[in-house]
């Protein structure tokens, strides 16, 4: 029974090789990781753009502003989640491989966050200080961006598995992920509010927590049944 | 039971029995939609506060409760048509689509323009309009989605996966917008959901619902045989029956 394992790495080591890949990629092309970031600023300067300089009125709609360009910053960046792998063959070979497809898209749906979502946790407090947000409110600001971006990685990335194989599938992708993340912006945004208005976040800094949690568990299998209809053929 | 359900799987029959059940459904739901028209927008009293305005929950109720419920079947007949490899419970799913969508639309409609006299706006921000304009939303998606693909088999896959994932999400939207809601106004919109509704105003819209229900069946039985047709366009059975 043993000589059959034997050959191939156990199953921590093959996603410790999907990341590294995977990141490794990204610090090659990481022109191309630095572009829902700076997404993400363009977003928000337009608002004080198109509503108003003053910071009085910039500071109510801060929470807001940051969460839905964060939504779309990561949105941005789901397009080309799967796309190389599957035009070069490469997401054929792991679902022939007998490894657990739902994991290892579950590894690259992680790569995902590191590279959007943990540079949004650390560039919102930045942008958000330019729209007058009190520094007070930097932590909850973070700690909604930090589990609220999981959430939408996993749900983005179920959507991007759908659409891998559509052509222009990146219009189609707004529109089926972005109904689904309704939730996660609704509370994102109500615990920075609260937060600004000195009130109790521990709430919907909670659902929060339960939405990651419960989309991280049951996503990938939805990801990898996506994923096997988009690679046959 | 199990011999019945394996011969409907079976286009040819499913075909035919569409067509037979068909106006066993239209014929009562029309009928019914007419005593409830009667009952609702005649015999009951008007309402104290509302006045006449009130009558239009006869249309606005059931399509709402229809919009969520025909969600609900194209979940459903997408994942018997995953686990079971059934065609046909595609075919019902792709069916289902379209009508949930159009209810959705009729009781966004409906719901502003009950809300014009009630709130005096076209559109407010209420979480139940809201959760309905999310849900019109997830069906246009699974809709776009269906439609991307040039395969059949391929396309019911697909928009089985998302009807599903679409259906443990909709309790999350639903609950979210309640809650979104609830923070920024108080329940003064809540009178609307009376806990009590009077008997004479009550029974014209159970048998509304009833003949809404009916109709879906109906326009699922027409939009089921097209589907069946367009599927099997190429099959014998199809060239034997129209020759």
């Amino acid at each position: 029974m043993q000589s059959s394992v034997q050959t191939t790495p156990g199953l921590g080591k093959i996603l410790m090789l999907v990341l590294a890949r995977d990141l490794r990629l990204a610090v090659r092309h990481w022109d191309q990781v630095l572009q829902p970031l700076i997404f993400f600023v363009i977003v928000t300067t337009l608002f004080p753009l198109a509503i108003s300089p003053a910071l009085d009125e910039l500071r109510k709609i801060s929470p807001g502003v940051l969460w839905v360009a964060a939504m779309l910053a990561s949105l941005l960046a789901l397009e080309s989640l799967f796309r190389p792998d599957v035009e070069d063959g490469t997401m054929e070979q792991w679902v022939l491989s007998g490894q657990p497809l739902s994991l290892l898209l579950l590894a690259k749906t992680l790569t995902h966050w590191l590279l959007t979502g943990l540079p949004l946790v650390l560039m919102a407090p930045i942008v958000g200080t330019a729209l007058g947000m009190p520094q007070s409110v930097w932590p909850v600001l973070a700690a909604t961006l930090a589990l609220g971006t999981g959430s939408l990685s996993v749900l983005g990335a179920i959507g991007a598995a759908l659409t891998v194989s559509v052509r222009r599938g990146s219009v189609l992708l707004a529109l089926l992920v972005l109904p689904l993340e309704m939730p996660v912006l609704i509370f994102g945004a109500r615990a920075v509010d609260l937060a600004m208005h000195g009130e109790p976040v521990a709430g919907p800094l909670n659902l929060l927590a339960a939405l990651l949690l419960f989309f991280v568990s049951l996503g990938p299998f939805a990801m990898a049944a996506a994923m096997r209809i988009s690679v046959e053929s | 039971m199990w011999l019945w359900f394996h011969k409907l799987s079976s286009p040819p029959y499913a075909y035919r029995t569409a067509g037979l059940v068909r106006p066993w459904l239209f014929w009562p739901a029309i009928l019914l939609m007419i005593v409830g028209a009667i009952g609702g927008l005649v015999l009951a009293p008007e309402d104290y506060q509302q006045k006449d305005a009130f009558r239009i929950i006869y249309v606005h109720v059931p399509s709402a409760s229809l919009s969520l419920m025909i969600y609900t079947v194209m979940a459903v007949a997408a994942g018997v048509g995953m686990i079971w490899r059934i065609k046909l419970a595609h075919a019902v799913a792709a069916a289902c689509a379209p009508i949930g969508a159009w209810f959705t639309v009729a009781t966004l409609v409906t719901g502003s323009i009950y809300g014009k006299p009630m709130w005096g706006t076209w559109w407010e921000w209420d979480p139940r309009l809201t959760s309905e304009l999310i849900l019109l939303f997830l069906y246009l998606g699974y809709m776009a989605l269906r439609a991307s693909f040039d395969d059949t088999q391929r396309a019911d896959r697909a928009s089985a996966i998302l009807a599903i994932v679409g259906v443990v999400n909709v309790p999350i939207v639903k609950y979210s917008v309640v809650w979104w809601n609830s923070l920024h106004q108080g329940p003064s919109i809540s009178k609307l959901a009376a806990p009590s509704i009077e008997g004479s105003m009550l029974w014209p819209l159970l048998i509304m619902m009833l003949a809404f229900i009916l109709y879906f069946g109906a326009v699922l039985c027409d939009r089921l045989r097209g589907e069946i047709l367009r599927r099997e366009r190429n099959a014998s059975w199809l060239s034997e029956s129209l020759a």
